[in-house]
């Protein structure tokens, strides 16, 4: 199984992609979690240049996303809600709508932030927005606050319940993932 | 009321040229409606099955056909067939089928009322029974909780769906 990780944020410090970097170290055995880096490549998002093929880089990110068989977010906030960069990338990947890459995908939200609140708006943001490009979201949720205290200096995660949370989540997206679960 | 197989025992299917079965949902400030075109239903001995494919729902825009399509609604992929199963009981023109309907997963009690006509003999020689039958339920038992808020602050979106199924059926040859 393939799971696709998308940080929201493009800082080369930042504390949501070291929690992706900690759930890697998670994933069961026959579990493979790719961290996207193409982020910071995305156009911003133009109608007039919304056309079939997109823009490569759009079509790249739109070809891994459907090529996984479920993606895991974590997000920071920025002014209560979903950083640009993340929301202008899943703009285009949300087209054409009826046919987008996300459709019925499983999808699991967390967030983090420097502050106590962990980025919980954000995330829930972006859970309705995956939701509304129609996206499978699960119930995951999962907000780190004062993240920094949970991270090492090399960005390594030290904080063992946030692990374990880690865990659970990505086996909550695993389940909901499950080929059994999609009909025949 | 006494039961259909004093007047129509047998087996009748959905003629589906000549059937409809859809719903409505009060949305903003008027009733959205829907068709599901690729259906099913039969008749036989008084009791009536159904089955509806989810992905043949018909909407006028095709995005919106694809939200109502996806998890925050029907969930086609996981849930491709919405079924009916009840026993119909009638009194004179009028038709009430209890029973139990399955959407999304989730088994509901349901009892559909409207009315009954026939069975009668068409012009070409078949025997046919008209029912045309309702029943309202609350979206939200069956896992779909989508709302947007108006600016006055009340749901865009009602949760009272109404079900409707206007069936020819023929009578089937033993």
């Amino acid at each position: 199984m393939r799971v696709l990780a998308i940080s929201g944020s493009l800082r080369r410090g930042s504390n949501n992609t070291a929690l992706l970097r900690a759930l890697r170290e998670e994933a069961p055995s026959g579990v493979e979690i790719e961290i996207w880096d193409g982020l910071e490549e995305i156009p911003p998002y133009d109608g007039d240049g919304d056309l079939a093929p997109g823009p490569a880089k759009v079509e790249a990110f739109r070809s891994l996303v459907r090529e996984a068989d479920a993606v895991f977010f974590a997000t920071p906030e920025y002014n209560s809600s979903i950083p640009g960069a993340l929301k202008n990338a899943l703009d285009w990947a949300s087209r054409p709508l009826a046919t987008n890459a996300f459709r019925n995908k499983p999808v699991a939200v967390i967030g983090s932030s420097a502050g106590a609140f962990g980025g919980v708006w954000a995330a829930a943001e972006l859970r309705k927005v995956l939701g509304a490009m129609g996206a499978r979201v699960t119930e995951v949720e999962m907000a780190v606050g004062h993240a920094h205290d949970k991270l090492d200096d090399a960005g390594r995660l030290v904080d063992d319940d946030v692990r374990l949370e880690l865990g659970e989540a990505l086996e909550t997206l695993l389940a909901e993932a499950s080929p059994a679960l999609v009909a025949a | 009321m006494s039961t259909i197989e004093q007047q129509a025992s047998g087996t009748f299917a959905a003629d589906p040229v000549h059937s409809h079965v859809g719903f409505e949902v009060p949305y903003a400030v008027a009733t959205f409606s829907g068709e599901v075109t690729d259906f099913t239903a039969s008749l036989v001995d008084g009791h009536l099955e159904g089955s509806a494919k989810i992905e043949s729902i018909s909407l006028k825009d095709e995005n919106l056909t694809a939200h109502v399509l996806s998890p925050e609604f029907f969930d086609a992929e996981r849930h491709p067939v919405l079924t009916f199963s009840g026993d119909l009981a009638r009194d004179g023109d009028r038709a009430k089928v209890e029973g139990e309907i399955t959407l999304k997963g989730i088994t509901k009690p349901a009892t559909l009322e409207g009315t009954i006509v026939g069975p009668t003999v068409d012009h070409f020689g078949a025997t046919r029974v008209g029912l045309k039958l309702e029943t309202v339920v609350d979206r939200t038992a069956f896992d779909m909780n989508w709302n947007m808020p108006l600016p006055s602050g009340e749901p865009a979106l009602g949760n009272e769906v109404t079900l409707k199924a206007d069936l020819t059926l023929v009578a089937q040859e033993s």
